[in-house]
């Protein structure tokens, strides 16, 4: 496989794969490697500025940052991974029949999808969410529920593409049914750009749940996550730099970081691109 | 001779769409009204320029695309009309090699994944078997068992062309339809894979409808010879004798259009003048008449039907009407039962 190779030539997507890979670690090993518990309030040592003891400083309530951060993160990466699972399993099925039964079914279900599009989604997320009571599984849902549109565009497109090459012709006069053409010939060949975007929508899904966090209307305190982390640092900018700029700074990053791996795989998988 | 597979007035219709609510703006005439027989253990050479729907035939009949109209019959159904189970089955005898080796062969799957695939479609076979069989199918094409293991970009265009004859030949059928299977090859490795053909049809008894736009391979490859024009069979015939005669003005023309392979030879070329008219639609006149070097009134006026001269020499041309009024214009008698390049009274150089 000359993937790897050229991931590893491509300097910007390893450094997001190396961002991404780090994030992985840490909020698997979140309760090994946090120094304090991250609700442990500790009334003694409010408002500390980073210092050994608390290398990110300590909150209103004398709560570790660093450990409420490395915490937070299992918020990010599940809110991404589930939101962006969800937006690509209903994009591919709806994406797929489009694109492989053509005809008026193609015609409804994108004008659906443009239907769909026309929605400022992150309003619709908003009201969703102040009907729904606010909590990281309404989020999750939400957040798919009204970002799987590229997601069938790419697929439909890939699969308007592929359903006339001769592989195709030749399995449907090999006797394959349209379950097997459709899930053995045509979906493994259109899911590069599958993962393309998915690896960018992880990116905007953390952006998501941390406005809609810093709102007050996603994932509740104290659970810690990047986003009301943010929110609680504001009321103290001015005397506490450290309860802001920590946890924002993780958010640019990791954003930083899903981009710039999606980026890559982009290169990496656009077959105009290879040499063979 | 057994008849294998019989065309009937097929026609393919493809219509164009246009504007927002897809108002049909036309029809192309891609196949309009052909007829032919296979018969066992012969080949059937489909000659004719890009577009003139050769390989729409070869779909129709494996009906990859849907006919408009007419009947493809075997094995005694009708394919057009069968229904899906049947034609599911029916398949099994009947298979396809594709013009483009790079394109036929699913580039994420194995050769063996590929090669068994009409196995596990049609047959419930236990794995070791199907093992047996990929390896048979692959030694009957000239290809080693350790290539089943590897995947189709490993391969070179002759090779992943054998392969997707493996793919064809694994459930032994009667018929193989091929669509250009040498054209995306070099002409070395084009010859390699027409012996390869011409040995598994001595072998395996099968017919080929053999679709290509190579005068050389067909008449290599060819027991009997249908030429296509836009659409339409203007000429068939048994191969010697198409060659050695051809009789429509189309016919002789591609036939002066093959090199010969000897530099003094002086040649009479038939230049055709224009292009093929549009199959947008076409007039009821004979499609070749625009570019004809022997036209005539009547030719404007109507279409000829493909009439027998001799019990297998077919042609579909007004020269040829016995019944037709005297010819008004002189310098077309002479034409008549001419040898290619004997006939070009107006052309130009």
């Amino acid at each position: 496989m000359g993937f790897f190779k050229q991931l590893l030539r491509n300097k910007l997507a390893l450094m997001g794969g190396i961002v991404v890979v780090i994030l992985f670690a840490v909020s698997f090993l979140a309760p090994i490697i946090s120094p304090y518990n991250p609700d442990t309030i500790n009334v003694k040592e409010i408002l500390m500025p980073p210092s050994r003891q608390h290398p990110f400083g300590t909150d209103e309530l004398g709560r570790d940052v660093l450990s409420r951060m490395i915490w937070g993160s299992r918020i990010s990466l599940k809110v991404g991974f589930v939101a962006v699972g969800i937006a690509v399993i209903i994009g591919v099925i709806i994406g797929a029949a489009a694109g492989y039964y053509g005809g008026w079914i193609d015609d409804l279900l994108m004008r659906f999808v443009d239907m769909m599009l026309c929605f400022p989604s992150f309003f619709l997320i908003l009201a969703v969410i102040a009907i729904l009571e606010p909590s990281i599984y309404n989020i999750m849902a939400v957040i798919g529920l009204t970002g799987w549109m590229g997601v069938a565009r790419l697929v439909r497109a890939e699969f308007l593409r592929i359903r006339e090459m001769d592989y195709v012709k030749a399995a449907r006069s090999i006797g394959a049914s349209d379950l097997r053409i459709v899930f053995r010939h045509i979906l493994p060949n259109a899911l590069n750009p599958v993962i393309v975007a998915a690896t960018l929508g992880v990116a905007g899904a953390i952006l998501t749940e941390s406005a809609l966090s810093f709102l007050g209307i996603g994932v509740q305190p104290p659970t810690p996550s990047w986003g009301n982390m943010l929110t609680a640092g504001k009321n103290n900018m001015e005397i506490a730099w450290w309860l802001s700029v920590f946890p924002g700074l993780a958010i640019l990053v990791t954003v930083l970081g899903y981009n710039l791996l999606g980026e890559g795989l982009r290169d990496i998988l656009d077959p105009r691109l290879k040499e063979r | 001779m057994a008849e294998m597979l019989r065309v009937n007035n097929l026609v393919k219709h493809f219509p164009v769409r246009q504007g927002f609510f897809g108002r049909s703006r036309g029809k192309i005439h891609a196949v309009d009204g052909v007829s032919f027989t296979l018969e066992e253990n012969q080949t059937l050479g489909l000659v004719g320029e890009s577009g003139c729907g050769k390989s729409t035939i070869g779909f129709c009949i494996l009906r990859l695309i849907k006919p408009t109209a007419g009947e493809v019959w075997f094995e005694g159904h009708n394919l057009v009309t069968a229904p899906p189970e049947t034609l599911r089955q029916l398949r099994k005898e009947l298979q396809i090699v594709f013009q483009d080796p790079f394109g036929s062969l699913n580039p994420r799957m194995t050769v063996a994944q590929i090669i068994e695939e009409p196995l596990l479609n049609h047959l419930d076979l236990s794995a070791s078997r199907r093992r047996e069989m990929v390896a048979e199918s692959l030694s009957m094409v000239g290809l080693l068992p350790e290539h089943a293991t590897r995947f189709p970009h490993e391969f070179s265009g002759g090779q992943r062309q054998r392969i997707c004859l493996a793919r064809a030949l694994i459930l032994r059928p009667k018929v193989i339809i091929c669509d250009e299977p040498v054209s995306a090859l070099d002409v070395s490795v084009q010859a390699q894979v027409l012996n390869l053909l011409s040995k598994l049809q001595r072998e395996l008894k099968l017919s080929y409808l053999f679709v290509s736009h190579d005068l050389a391979v067909i008449r290599h490859v060819s027991h009997r010879v249908a030429v296509m024009y836009l659409g339409q069979i203007v000429e068939e015939a048994d191969v010697k004798e198409l060659y050695s005669r051809p009789l429509h003005p189309y016919t002789q023309a591609l036939l002066s259009a093959v090199p010969v392979p000897n530099p003094r030879k002086r040649r009479r070329r038939i230049l055709l003048e224009g292009d093929v008219p549009s199959p947008l639609d076409p007039s009821p006149a004979c499609r070749f008449h625009s570019r004809c070097p022997n036209a005539m009134e009547i030719c404007r006026e109507a279409a000829p039907p493909l009439r027998s001269i001799n019990e297998d020499h077919q042609v579909a041309c007004h020269l040829y009407d016995e019944n037709r009024p005297a010819p008004a214009e002189s310098g077309n008698k002479k034409t008549l039962p001419a040898i290619p390049g004997g006939n070009t009274t107006n052309q130009t150089m």
